[in-house]
This record gives C-alpha cells, sequence and structure tokens, in this order.
C-alpha cells in the first residue's frame, strides 16, 4: 500500500478535528449538568473524570490540527477485500446502512426470522449480488437455521415475532 | 504449586464429559469456520460467536469459547497461507513463507506445521500460564488502588502510543473509548452520565456492542465503500502431513517461537507482532538453508505461527491476573469473562479458582481439538475462502446483528450497533486505530473506579494518587512512553531505523 508521492493533501482530516473537539466539548457540557456531589466516601464526585477527558479531547483536536498541517495523513485502512485506491462509494454504503437499519426496525414486530432475511438479501444485494433467488434462498435458510440452532437450541434471546406460533 | 496442578486436575474432571466435548467441537467449527473468512481476525471472530455461548451455563460456555478463540486463530493461519491475505497483523509474518510454500506445491505441510507449531505453542504456553499467573497473583494481591491506577494508565498509554503508526491517532481513539466508557449511571453517585436521558444507556454500552460495531459492522461498511472487485487466488490444498524431514526441521521453531511469544504475550503491550518477527529472523540466522527463505522455507512458518500462539496464551496471564488486556482479542475477552459473571484480577483466583481452573482446562482441550479437527478438514476450510464476497459481508452483518441484540434483546443496541459502525467506518478511513478505543471502553470506568477509591482512601489529597513503588516505577515507564520522541531525537547518533508496528485490529 504505498502512497503516491504526489497525494493531495488529505482535508478531510480536519473533520475529524472539528469532531474530537465537538465530542469534547459535549462532554464537558455534560459533566457541568451533573451535580457535583461530594462526600467522605468519594470526595470527587462524577465530574472531574469526564472533565479531564472532555479537555484531552480537546488537547489532542488542537494536536491533531497540527499534525495535519504539517502534511501528517493516517493511512487508510487495507485488507482483502479492500481497494483503497478507488473512491469512496457512497450508494451502496447508503444501500448497507438502509439494510441494517430495516433490520433494527422490524426485528420485533416481523420477528428475526424475517428481519435477518431481508438483512442479509439486502446487504449481499448492495454489495453486488444479483442472483437475487439465490441470495433470498441463502438468507432464509440462514435466518431459519441461526433461529432453530441458536434460540431455541442454545437459548440465545432471538424474537419470534408474528411467526409466533409457527416457527 | 502442586496445588495449582490439584485444581487443575479437577478443571479437567470438570470439563471432560461427553456433552462438553461435544460444545468443545462447536465451538472450534464455528470458530475456524468464521476465522478463516477473509478480513475477520480472531478478535472480530471472538465478539461476533461470543453471543452464542450466553444461554449456556458457565463450563459450556467456557469450552465453546476456548473453541472459538484456538479456532479464531488458526482460521486466520489459514487464510493467510492460502491467500497470502493476513487477517491481522500478527500473521504478516506467518503469510511470508506459507503462501510462499503454498504457491510451491506445499500448501499441505504448511497448514501442517502452522497447526501442529500452534498446538505444541498453545499446550506449553497454556501449561506456563498455570505456572505464572498464580505468581503474578501473589504480586498483584499486595497492590493498592493508587497502584492499579498506575496500571491502567500504563496500559493506555502503551496501546495508544506504542503501538501504531501515529501517537496522535492512538490518543484520539483512546479518548473516544474512554468517551463511551462515561456513558452510564456514575456507580458511585447515581447520576447518569452522556445518557441523553435514554433509559437504555443508564447501564452503559455494552462492550460486545461496542466491539462488533466497531470491528464487525465497520469493517463491512469499509469493504462496502471500496470493494475489491477481484478476488484474490486460493490454492487447491490437499489434507495436512508433514514428512520426517519436515517435522525435522520444525520442531526446533516450534520450540524457540514459544519461547520467545510467552515473554512478549505477558507484557503488557507486548503483543504478538514483535516475537514474530523475532522468531522469523532467528530461524533464518539458525537455519541450514538460509537461502530458502524468502521462497518457502518451512522454518519461516513453523516459528513465527508458534510464537503468535505462545504469546496469545501469555496475554492471559495479565488478562486473569491484573484485568488488564494487552491486544484486541484480549480485550473482547474481558467483556467474554464478565459477561459470564468473571470479574478479572488479582481476587479472581481466589474468589473463583474452580471457574478459573475450568477456563483454563477448557484452554487445553480447545486447543487440542483444534488440532483433530482442522488437519483432516483443512481442504474444507479453504472452500471457505471462495465464498462470494456479497454473502460474506452479508454474513458478516447478519451475526452482528444477531450478536448484539442477543446481549440485552433490545432493539435500540442495533441502531447503537449503527452507530459505532459509523464510528469505526470512520476510523478506517481516517487511519485511527481500533484497538485504543476498546481498551479504552473496557478500562477507563476500571480506572476511575481506582482513582476514586484511591481518593476515598487519602481523605481526597491528590497525593493519595501516588501509591507504593511500583506506581513510580510506572509513571517513570510512563514518562520515558511520552517523552520517547524527544529522547531519540537527541539520541541522535542512534542510526538504526526502528521497525514501526501497526496496531492490532
Amino acid at each position: 500500500m504505498s502512497e503516491p508521492v504526489t497525494a493531495p493533501p488529505d482535508r478531510a482530516q480536519y473533520g475529524v478535528c472539528a469532531f474530537l473537539a465537538v465530542v469534547g466539548v459535549l462532554v464537558m457540557i455534560d459533566a457541568a449538568r451533573t451535580d457535583p456531589a461530594t462526600n467522605s466516601n468519594d470526595p470527587i464526585g462524577p465530574r472531574p473524570v469526564p472533565i479531564l477527558i472532555g479537555a484531552l479531547l480537546l488537547v489532542v483536536a488542537v494536536a491533531y490540527t497540527i499534525d495535519v498541517a504539517r502534511g501528517g495523513r493516517g493511512e487508510p485502512e487495507g485488507g482483502e477485500d479492500v481497494d483503497p485506491g478507488s473512491p469512496i462509494d457512497w450508494r451502496t454504503v447508503a444501500l448497507v446502512i438502509a439494510a441494517f437499519a430495516l433490520n433494527a426496525v422490524l426485528i420485533e414486530p416481523l420477528g428475526w426470522v424475517i428481519s435477518g432475511s431481508l438483512l442479509f438479501w439486502g446487504t449481499a444485494f448492495a454489495l453486488g449480488a444479483r442472483r437475487h433467488l439465490v441470495s433470498l434462498a441463502v438468507a432464509v435458510t440462514l435466518a431459519l437455521a441461526t433461529f432453530y440452532g441458536f434460540a431455541i437450541g442454545l437459548g440465545v434471546a432471538l424474537p419470534a415475532g408474528i411467526l409466533q406460533g409457527i416457527l | 504449586m502442586i496445588d495449582d496442578l490439584g485444581s487443575l486436575l479437577d478443571g479437567f474432571a470438570g470439563v471432560v464429559t461427553p456433552l462438553n466435548l461435544l460444545f468443545a467441537l462447536l465451538g472450534v467449527t464455528v470458530g475456524t469456520a468464521v476465522g478463516v473468512l477473509p478480513g475477520i481476525g480472531p478478535a472480530m471472530t471472538v465478539a461476533l460467536l461470543l453471543p452464542l455461548t450466553y444461554g449456556l451455563e458457565p463450563t459450556q460456555a467456557f469450552i465453546m469459547f476456548a473453541g472459538i478463540l484456538y479456532g479464531g486463530m488458526y482460521g486466520g493461519s489459514t487464510t493467510s497461507i492460502l491467500l497470502n491475505t493476513p487477517g491481522e497483523s500478527s500473521s504478516v509474518v506467518t503469510a511470508i513463507e506459507g503462501n510462499k510454500m503454498a504457491k510451491a506445491g506445499r500448501a499441505a505441510q504448511a497448514l501442517a506445521t502452522a497447526a501442529i507449531g500452534s498446538f505444541v505453542a498453545g499446550t506449553i504456553g497454556t501449561l506456563l500460564l498455570v505456572l505464572v499467573t498464580p505468581l503474578m497473583v501473589t504480586f498483584a494481591v499486595s497492590l493498592g488502588a493508587p497502584d492499579y491506577l498506575a496500571i491502567m494508565l500504563l496500559g493506555f498509554i502503551a496501546v495508544s502510543a506504542v503501538l501504531g503508526a501515529s501517537r496522535i491517532r492512538g490518543f484520539a481513539a483512546l479518548l473516544l473509548g474512554l468517551t463511551i466508557g462515561l456513558v452510564g449511571i456514575d456507580r458511585v453517585t447515581g447520576q447518569q452520565r452522556l445518557t441523553l436521558d435514554l433509559a437504555q444507556l443508564a447501564d452503559g454500552i455494552d462492550v460486545i456492542v461496542v466491539a462488533v460495531g466497531i470491528f464487525a459492522v465497520g469493517e463491512t461498511l469499509w469493504v462496502a465503500a471500496h470493494l475489491r472487485h477481484t478476488i484474490g487466488q486460493v490454492i487447491p490444498v490437499g489434507r495436512p502431513w508433514l514428512g520426517r524431514e519436515d517435522w525435522r526441521r520444525s520442531w526446533r521453531p516450534w520450540l524457540r517461537g514459544t519461547g520467545l511469544g510467552f515473554p512478549f504475550g505477558v507484557m503488557p503491550a507486548g503483543g504478538a507482532e514483535i516475537p514474530t518477527y523475532l522468531s522469523y529472523t532467528l530461524e533464518k540466522r539458525l537455519s541450514r538453508h538460509p537461502e530458502e527463505f524468502g521462497r518457502g522455507a518451512i522454518e519461516g512458518v513453523a516459528g513465527p505461527e508458534a510464537a503468535n500462539n505462545a504469546s496469545a496464551a501469555g496475554t492471559l496471564v495479565p488478562l486473569l491476573a491484573l484485568g488488564l488486556p494487552t491486544n484486541a482479542t484480549a480485550a473482547v475477552m474481558i467483556a467474554a469473562l464478565t459477561s459470564y459473571g468473571i470479574q478479572p484480577g488479582p481476587l479472581l483466583l481466589e474468589r473463583e479458582s474452580s471457574l478459573v481452573w475450568t477456563l483454563i482446562a477448557s484452554l487445553f482441550i480447545g486447543n487440542l481439538m483444534l488440532l483433530v479437527l482442522n488437519l483432516p478438514l483443512a481442504p474444507l476450510w479453504a472452500k471457505l475462502l471462495r465464498v462470494p464476497r456479497p454473502y460474506l459481508y452479508a454474513g458478516i452483518l447478519f451475526f452482528a446483528s444477531m450478536g448484539a441484540y442477543a446481549v440485552n434483546a433490545q432493539p435500540f443496541d442495533l441502531l447503537l450497533l449503527l452507530v459505532l459502525g459509523l464510528i469505526g467506518f470512520g476510523m478506517r478511513r481516517f487511519g485511527l486505530p481500533i484497538l485504543p478505543l476498546i481498551v479504552g471502553v473496557i478500562l477507563g470506568p476500571i480506572a476511575e473506579r481506582q482513582g476514586r477509591m484511591a481518593l476515598q482512601l487519602s481523605g481526597g489529597d491528590p497525593s493519595g494518587l501516588l501509591g507504593g513503588a511500583l506506581s513510580y516505577v510506572i509513571y517513570g515507564t510512563i514518562a520515558v512512553i511520552l517523552l520517547w520522541p524527544v529522547l531519540r531525537r537527541l539520541s541522535a547518533t542512534a542510526v538504526r531505523t526502528r521497525h514501526r508496528e501497526h496496531a492490532d485490529r
């Protein structure tokens, strides 16, 4: 993963610095909101540690900004299925997030077998699987297998949802 | 020491039943099956599969867990050898010679020396664990709250500043982790911190949800953003075996690798990267066939793979005795042990000794099971490497959701998982290391508790934060680590360039 020598500066990194600073401020605001009650068992109360962490976040945000301004850059993580040279494919990312959120919303009303199948099928579709029936068959098989194997077999808490009584 | 061995035998007695062995087999099978998948390292394997053990009673949960742990580690080496794509930094070295061997038609021997070497190193490492942990505990019980605070702080600094390419990015990740660790009701005063008045956040964010979110969901989103559409070449493999010559060339590297790996594992921030590199260099120097190195020398697989596994066993010493995780897998393990009702730390051996010995006996059994299972099944695992990528990552998200939901049975955790996944995505994009964040989440609350306990004992006098001799030594070490760039610049005569190690994920 050798960086090209004439890589343009990675200005998006300033966003990370801003994020750290915002988190730092929020942590301190939240800490200021707590009751600074102290007693002999707890001489410092719940405030100082979040204040310290918030302050350190601000310090790191500043140091990070200086590092970026000097040309520092974090190397994006590589991996066997990752092509770091390519631009971020936001459409795929959004589809995967949508499939994931759908599962979160539907898991209790519809049950794991249906919501999990949708999650698998949707993610596979987003990532480029185009044999829809094959994906669906894999998804339903996995969902049923995990439900019977883990929820009923090993006692893992998975909801049956509308299929309660049928499964 | 004799007592310990006796307790270990008791541990075995509780573990070896046909049903338990079945759980060991199940754990090793799913652990290897998931660990062998490209892109999934041992830490992610354990985090993904841990919830499967939640419905079991502790003994069976341990056995299955030990199987998953060893299966996940061995699965990673299989991927490195057959695909030349190490799932994590500790198997980078195995991939160097292992993949060359595989390309030269010796995949079976490479897998066999890795499997048997892992077994030898795992067995010796676990034995050393039995001997060393009580010693460390004896030392640890004499420590007070200030010493623990110092140890935790050393853990923070070590994972942020020593491992990894950029300190500032390491500290940023650590502080994000500490912030996540703050969420929930303060245990001393009962006040809510950072809960946004959400009842679901009152108990804090479960470490398993954090680990699964950052590792599994973050990785999937990152892959979704940059999916490579050409798949690496998988080398077909038969049943692993070793010829007489291979045995002769492997056994010494196994033992030397074990000797290097274990001590590094025991040290905070020791990790598996340094001993695997050292083992590789050592074997290259000692080999009678140095010219084979770089073209597939079996010693170059046997030594580093043993070092990797021995280091993993060594990691358990500070984990059990001090509650200090030193790599990502150990960080997830702490979460696992806590969820089984075991609080790692010096009192663990005293309070829960039978559980600990059961766990250690389970490690022996998981290790043996791995050898029995993996030699014959290697060709099957190799087939798993060809799983189409859309299905692979869909499966990861599927299991991640299932596991995270199973922790508390609330859909809210799935949304939390998504938010954490987005943080994990951002960290991968900007090259922030993952390990400091996980360690911050786990150790942050403990460090705060120790610090407040120390102040309670001193009646609020800040000098109470400095304890016995150990804390001075540790703060000295921390100062050296923090000032290291300055010190190094001062000693400009040091020509030796330092190899930078990338953080374990």
